[in-house]
């Protein structure tokens, strides 16, 4: 998609996005950083991360993505308010969604598509809480976890982003959600990069 | 303010007609769960709308029954997290020898595969014949389970990984028979096991314990029931007794925070001041 559709998208987009929600797979830590690059600290938006992992070991992934963004980055607390300027990234073995206080909540049900956390548990307790104002993200994964919960997010009028999978490390995910939605954009990380600064950048609220 | 969408309005109700019909009590449960579990129990019990399922469940009690094994979460493996078995093991149990007869309570029991783990460690640690364990849960169903205490085979090739780095003494195949497509447990490990209906959010206290190990329920729970949970547990548990929690729950914002020391921080082991 050219910047100028993708802005254009953004710019038609009706609600101030309060919240952004992201969710990968295989080949995610990568296009994880990709796409942060462009933040500056002091962000605007709460940012929430699913990305799948083994769970057996405890997870440094918030550590280490942090310091190497120069960005605020932590494991999700249960019951922790969320909070502008942070990403949040999901603890191996439990599920993580948004309450309705914007608090984030833990379950240990079953994992989806094998997986837990699971992306949809994420972007559909999100979708029903921010409605219009949530941005979701779904990029490179090897499953078809985040799909339905992206199809959440549009039907809440949420707005919708997904890798392109020609571009994807491996494109089994973003296809999995083109199947059931058509995005408000589809892009590669260079672009999403560049849609996530503004977005965070032009947001009113 | 905008006025409430009619599906949360809808679950209200639901949770409030489970209340008054059944006296389970979900008002406090985390909301983002709950949804959905309600959301895949009316596909399961195919019911158009919750206020059409609520219907069903006020003159059904079978579909009652049926919900409520939707609205729990029966999912948990024995010697889950085993390094929380294994600080039990080395931080725990040499403290309870000190006691001439134990009390632990299981709250949340679910199916019974952490009872069945902490009676194996209690034996494998001398102290399973002078101990009386209390295994409750609100779900009658997980309850008749945990009591037989058969379990699908294809699962211990991963709870005999888990027994062993949990500091497992022995093989977990010499606690269980193969039995069909299942396992049965050696009923010896239950022979001082009360399983027992027991409500977090609406009973009271019911015995003076030593240990209690309540782990993944508290995420389920509000901050107001999670209090209620621990001030339940602060009552119970004795003198210096001990509290397990699960690998994501503490007790520090809690309003019991002062209450309790930290035993042992990423295996969640709390200590009684």
């Amino acid at each position: 998609m050219s910047q100028q559709a993708w802005r254009a998208a953004l710019a038609a987009h009706p609600a101030a996005i309060e919240a952004l929600v992201v969710g990968a797979s295989a080949g995610g830590v990568n296009a994880l950083l990709a796409i942060f690059a462009g933040l500056q600290p002091g962000f605007g938006v709460p940012i929430v991360v699913v990305l799948h992992l083994p769970s057996k070991h405890r997870s440094s992934l918030a550590e280490v993505l942090g310091r190497r963004l120069g960005l605020p980055a932590k494991e999700a607390d249960s019951g922790e308010q969320l909070q502008p300027g942070m990403i949040y990234f999901a603890a191996p073995g439990y599920h993580l969604s948004v309450e309705a206080d914007r608090s984030l909540s833990f379950s240990r049900e079953e994992p989806v598509y094998y997986s837990r956390p699971a992306i949809d548990f994420l972007f559909e307790s999100a979708a029903d809480v921010y409605g219009p104002a949530l941005a979701g993200f779904l990029l490179t994964g090897a499953n078809q976890d985040g799909a339905a919960g992206l199809a959440a997010i549009k039907q809440q009028g949420g707005f919708t982003v997904v890798q392109d999978p020609n571009e994807a490390h491996v494109p089994t995910m973003p296809m999995a959600a083109l199947a059931l939605q058509q995005p408000d954009v589809i892009a590669g990380l260079v672009e999403i990069r560049a849609l996530l600064a503004e977005l965070e950048a032009t947001r009113t609220c | 303010m905008a006025p409430e969408r009619t599906r949360d309005i809808e679950l209200r109700l639901l949770i409030e007609a489970i209340y008054l019909k059944y006296n389970y009590d979900f008002r406090d449960y985390s909301g983002a769960s709950l949804k959905r579990r309600v959301r895949h129990a009316l596909v399961q019990l195919e019911c158009q709308s919750i206020s059409a399922l609520q219907e069903k469940i006020l003159y059904d009690a079978g579909a009652f029954m049926q919900l409520l094994q939707y609205l729990t979460i029966p999912v948990s493996e024995m010697f889950r997290d085993p390094d929380y078995f294994l600080a039990l093991r080395q931080q725990v149990m040499p403290v309870l020898h000190t006691y001439p007869s134990l009390k632990i309570w299981i709250a949340g029991c679910s199916t019974g595969e952490e009872v069945y783990s902490m009676a194996i460690l209690l034996k494998e640690e001398g102290l399973l014949e002078r101990s009386i364990i209390y295994a409750t849960d609100i779900n009658p169903v997980s309850l008749e389970r945990a009591e037989r205490g058969i379990f699908a085979q294809d699962n211990m090739r991963a709870y005999t990984e888990n027994y062993q780095a949990a500091g497992g003494r022995q093989a977990l195949s010499d606690y269980y028979t193969a039995a069909y497509d299942g396992v049965i447990f050696d009923k010896s490990l239950r022979a001082n096991v009360t399983f027992a209906d027991h409500s977090l959010a609406t009973d009271t206290v019911f015995a003076e314990t030593h240990l209690v190990s309540c782990r993944n329920v508290l995420i389920y729970f509000n901050k107001p029931l999670q209090d209620r949970a621990f001030g339940l547990f602060h009552e119970s548990l004795c003198h210096r007794g001990f509290l397990g929690l699960g690998g994501k729950e503490s007790i520090d914002f809690s309003s019991y925070a002062r209450s309790f020391e930290t035993l042992c921080r990423p295996e969640r082991i709390f200590r009684k001041l």
